[in-house]
């Protein structure tokens, strides 16, 4: 390492001058090369990888600073004394009752998301925005501005990651029709049944049309729209998921049966 | 050329020159990850995952 002009250039390249200018030029290129090389590959294990772990652990924290969020490992007990209260199916408040919560501000993390497909320890917050370095990036998954807050008439619209960045909507594909999504503000529970999956390209943003799929008609029900990229590790398409209001209830008196239910993990 | 040149202005002996070594990719590295490619990712749309209309 310490003659310079001893560095080997690699094969095929042109034969260098002994110690000229030629022989340093290839050094300085192979070397320019290997530079570039680690860089290229460190940038793949950054994102693969490195992402994963810290908005991961960025939306752990989140969640452990909502203190009205339900957090605890969301499985029904063997017994019915032991593990979270069941919300009774009597207590199920029709959606047109539902209470719509204020649009809060940009960032603000104001409602958490479980999906019992995806495995009754999937819990995410949800916050306002879908900017990346703000909210995407490290908060999980965003609430578009404008689209409808949860239970309202309209559309809730929310957008997260389908890999890197701890991936919330990983597993978007494998959701069925009837699935239940589940939303929890401070003050209910809002449980929405997958109605539609389909996918389209970027521009096509009447898919969070407060009626999904038409920009100019009112709206005519209280859905939830799910989008993310397509495929996956691509910005070429986008992958949506829509579902409609099933019934609210009031937070404080259980939890949803939905979200206890054990569905086979593949 | 670079290699040997940072070996050369390294100071010390050879296993302190290791170490100054290890302390200068690890600082490399840490820059990369928190500045560099969070904005190469952001400015470049690598991932994008929001539905916008087409300016």
């Amino acid at each position: 390492m310490q003659a310079p002009a001893q560095v080997p250039t690699e094969p095929g390249a042109p034969a260098p001058r002994r110690a000229g200018f030629g022989n340093r030029l290839v050094s300085l290129v192979g070397e320019l090369l290997i530079i570039a090389g680690a860089v290229i590959g460190l940038y793949v294990v950054w994102q693969l990888f490195y992402t994963d772990v810290i908005a991961g652990k960025e939306q752990e924290h989140v969640l452990e600073t909502l203190d009205w969020a339900y957090t605890e490992p969301v499985t029904a007990a063997s017994t019915a004394d032991e593990g979270p209260e069941v919300i009774p199916v009597g207590a199920h408040m029709p959606p047109e009752t539902a209470p719509v919560m204020e649009e809060p501000d940009f960032t603000t993390t104001f409602a958490t998301f479980y999906v019992p497909r995806w495995g009754t320890d999937y819990v995410k917050p949800i916050s306002e925005g879908v900017t990346r370095t703000e909210v995407l990036d490290v908060l999980g998954i965003g609430h578009y501005p404008g689209t409808g807050m949860p239970g309202a008439l309209g559309n809730f619209a929310i957008s997260a990651h389908r890999t890197t960045y701890a991936k919330p909507f990983n597993r978007i594909a494998e959701l069925e029709r009837g699935d239940a999504l589940v939303v929890q503000t401070e003050g209910a529970w809002y449980v929405y049944r997958v109605t539609d999956d389909l996918i389209v390209y970027p521009n096509q943003v009447e898919v969070i049309a407060p009626k999904p799929g038409d920009l100019d008609a009112a709206p005519d029900g209280r859905y939830i729209t799910l989008t993310t990229c397509h495929p996956m590790y691509s910005a070429a398409e986008r992958y949506v998921v829509h579902g409609e209001l099933e019934y609210w209830a009031p937070t404080g008196i259980g939890v949803p049966a939905e979200i206890l239910e054990e569905i086979p993990q593949p | 050329m670079i290699f040997p040149f940072v070996w050369r202005v390294l100071p010390g002996p050879a296993w302190v020159k290791v170490v100054l070594l290890v302390l200068l990719l690890a600082a490399v590295v840490a820059v990369l990850f928190q500045w560099v490619y969070p904005w190469f990712s952001v400015t470049f749309d690598i991932q994008d995952q929001n539905v916008e209309a087409v300016p």
